[in-house]
């Protein structure tokens, strides 16, 4: 039932994309079964719907419909419209890896010139050179997701990058995904491992080359953190207004580690990141926060699953949501506490600011405590703005739509405070004030 | 010359008249106290003049440099020169006060033509009449009003009003909340900026404040009228005698 379920008029059945993209797919032998395996494992449920607990805001069997084929390798007009599209997001400095339609884009990324102590593989290189042995593994993990099998069986490309352990990047890993292609799909997956004691900064950013519209964006990103390691991974979504991006991230924390995750959606018709979080080793911190600025009907959707698998680590989860029209915001955090995770200090907070009648905020926070000596806790609001602080800006001398765009931005920066780095946080600032000059 | 004129006022809130007719004119260059008893319109009359939403006004007008003053949106008021310094200021976590001042200055600059102030001759211009007000300058880089005890958010309504330089300022309750010694920076700043090209309106509840902030010249307000109207001995003579004949009178 759910096959037929996945068709419709206009698409083919994802049966028929996986079997057309079969030439395509990098990997043979063991590989090739492990995508079948996943294939079949997300034909079970087909696209996620609203009787799925973790996916019932966010039905994307209503939302989306179909499974588009699988966009086809780049051309050189392509990478063109792609060089162009980066310039808007690149950061002076960084190291820049460049994704076009899901395929790693050699001649448009800066592996000529890591950094010391950096190494980056393609995804496709690996599971083509080795496909006899186990690099199948680069293709599972430990949670199940429906969207995360399908990206497992259509998985195109993607980085595999090692920062060696001890070595501190002082200018920021970046992963920019670039979609030039329409009504297409891309399945991508990297995996990102931090050494012991090492120190690092990955920017990610998805956004549209011009003219590129309705295409799907799976991207994956498998992420290990050694023991006494920082990073500060910082994601920018701003794909075109008809895009549907359904990213997935894994994460494993060693001991006294520090990970900082924020996300910023601006961009998209449907949008979601799920997060998966396992604090692996004792002493370490999490930091996740979020920011959804929508507006027509933009629907986005941050689902964390954080799990404290050990004692004594802390976690911070701090989410905004700032809607207007008819836009729908879904966050869903869920902390697990494990029977052994004593001393969890465990906090979440999502606020959504309606500025319609219209919008709409689901918030749905868990937590799942089997240990008894934990500090854990979470809040949820949503209102509109303030009629008091807008009236007293405004006696000021801020027209009404300034003076919102103050309290927006003071709303929105208490999920943005977090990132420690100046220049990342004032990037994330100016993204933030492109959205609202937008709307005023 | 009159630069505000308020003829025939009617306001409602919701379903109920608060202001049945109030007529006032407020003198170029002149300081006037509004006093009266609680509920008897004080504070709604300074948030019509400012415009704040939630007040219907069902009758009369009211003129400031000759212009309908309520046909202006809030922010063009204060462009024009209207600045009321709220009885409470509202705290606003995460805008820097900084922030704040300039982003409210430059915003009025423009409404006006005006050139916006570079961030140099900003940051002069706050520094010194920081100084003059006692205000540390950490207090600056804190959210508006965050963590301010009542006088400090006082002192910050006053160093807006220096920086704006609004040809009308209205002084709602200045007094509530505050100690003597709270309240005597409070009007110093406020007397140091009394001129000819300035008119002040002094509304409290007592006469206390009118001792520091002398006024030119005082209303008398009861039931949403204002009822009497005389030079400064008023107040003292409120003061000896209570509101109560007012209330009848009204």
């Amino acid at each position: 039932m759910n096959v037929a379920l996945v068709k419709n008029d206009s698409g083919p059945a994802a049966s028929s994309v996986f079997a057309a993209a079969q030439g395509r797919l990098p990997g043979a032998g063991k590989v090739a079964d492990i995508r079948r395996e996943a294939f079949a494992a997300f034909e079970r449920t087909g696209l996620p719907h609203r009787r799925i607990e973790e996916w019932k805001y966010t039905d994307l069997r209503a939302l989306v419909r179909e499974v588009l084929p699988l966009a086809g390798t780049p051309d050189a007009a392509a990478l063109a419209r792609a060089k162009v599209a980066i310039a808007s997001v690149a950061i002076d400095g960084a190291t820049k890896i460049v994704l076009v339609d899901g395929v790693v884009a050699l001649e448009l990324s800066d592996l000529a010139a890591l950094p010391s102590g950096v190494s980056v593989r393609t995804l496709r290189a690996l599971l083509d050179e080795q496909s006899n042995e186990s690099r199948g593994d680069l293709l599972l993990t430990k949670a199940s997701d429906p969207m995360l099998s399908l990206n497992a069986a259509l998985a195109t490309d993607g980085v595999v990058v090692t920062v060696a352990d001890g070595v501190q990047l002082s200018s920021p890993l970046q992963l920019i995904h670039v979609a030039t292609a329409s009504k297409v799909a891309r399945y991508s997956r990297s995996h990102v491992l931090i050494g012991q004691g090492a120190r690092a900064a990955l920017v990610e950013n998805s956004i549209a080359a011009e003219g590129a519209a309705a295409y799907q964006a799976n991207d994956a990103a498998v992420i290990w953190v050694g023991d006494e390691a920082a990073l500060s991974h910082v994601r920018l979504m701003r794909d075109a207004t008809d895009v549907v991006n359904v990213s997935s991230e894994l994460f494993t924390v060693g001991a006294k580690s520090k990970l900082s995750l924020f996300n910023m959606t601006s961009g998209g018709a449907v949008s979601r990141l799920q997060a998966f979080i396992t604090l692996a080793g004792e002493a370490s911190e999490l930091i996740v926060n979020g920011v959804n600025l929508l507006r027509d009907k933009q629907h986005g959707d941050m689902t964390l699953v954080v799990d404290h698998a050990v004692p004594g680590c802390t976690s911070r989860e701090n989410f905004r949501a700032v809607l207007d029209d008819r836009a729908h915001s879904v966050f869903q955090g869920r902390i697990i506490v494990r029977q052994d995770a004593q001393q969890t200090d465990g906090k979440m907070m999502t606020r959504a600011l309606l500025l319609s009648d219209e919008a709409e905020a689901d918030s749905k926070p868990e937590l799942e405590i089997f240990a008894d000596d934990v500090s854990c806790g979470h809040g949820a609001t949503a209102g509109a703005l303030d009629d008091s602080l807008l009236f007293y800006l405004q006696a000021r001398g801020l027209p009404e739509k300034q003076a919102q765009a103050l309290l927006i931005q003071a709303f929105v920066g208490e999920a943005i405070e977090a990132i420690e780095d100046d220049d990342l946080r004032e990037r994330v600032i100016a993204a933030a004030q492109d959205w609202l000059e937008a709307r005023a | 010359m009159a630069l505000l004129e308020i003829k025939n006022l009617q306001v409602r809130v919701e379903e109920r008249e608060i202001l049945h007719g109030l007529t006032l004119t407020i003198d170029a260059g002149k300081v006037h106290a509004i006093m009266g008893p609680n509920g008897s319109g004080k504070s709604t009359l300074s948030h019509v003049i400012a415009g704040k939403p939630g007040y219907e006004v069902t009758g009369g007008e009211i003129l400031f440099k000759g212009e309908d003053l309520l046909a202006m949106a809030p922010d063009e008021r204060a462009a024009k020169g209207v600045f009321l310094a709220f009885q409470y200021p509202v705290e606003i976590p995460g805008v820097a006060t900084m922030t704040f001042l300039r982003t409210a200055l430059n915003a009025q600059r423009k409404a006006r033509g005006e050139e916006e102030y570079s961030t140099p001759d900003f940051l002069k211009k706050v520094r010194e009449i920081s100084k003059q007000l006692n205000i540390p300058q950490d207090m600056l880089k804190r959210g508006v009003n965050v963590g301010f005890s009542g006088g400090e958010k006082k002192r910050n309504e006053v160093l807006q009003m220096a920086l704006f330089q609004p040809s009308l300022c209205i002084l709602d309750e200045m007094d509530s909340g505050l100690d003597i010694d709270a309240l005597r920076i409070a009007a110093d700043g406020v007397n140091a900026l009394r001129s000819p090209e300035r008119s002040m309106i002094v509304i409290t509840h007592y006469q206390r404040l009118l001792n520091y902030i002398v006024p030119d010249v005082v209303h008398v307000m009861s039931k949403g009228r204002v009822v009497k109207s005389g030079g400064k001995e008023l107040a003292l003579e409120l003061e000896a005698s209570g509101y109560a004949q007012f209330e009848d009178a009204a």
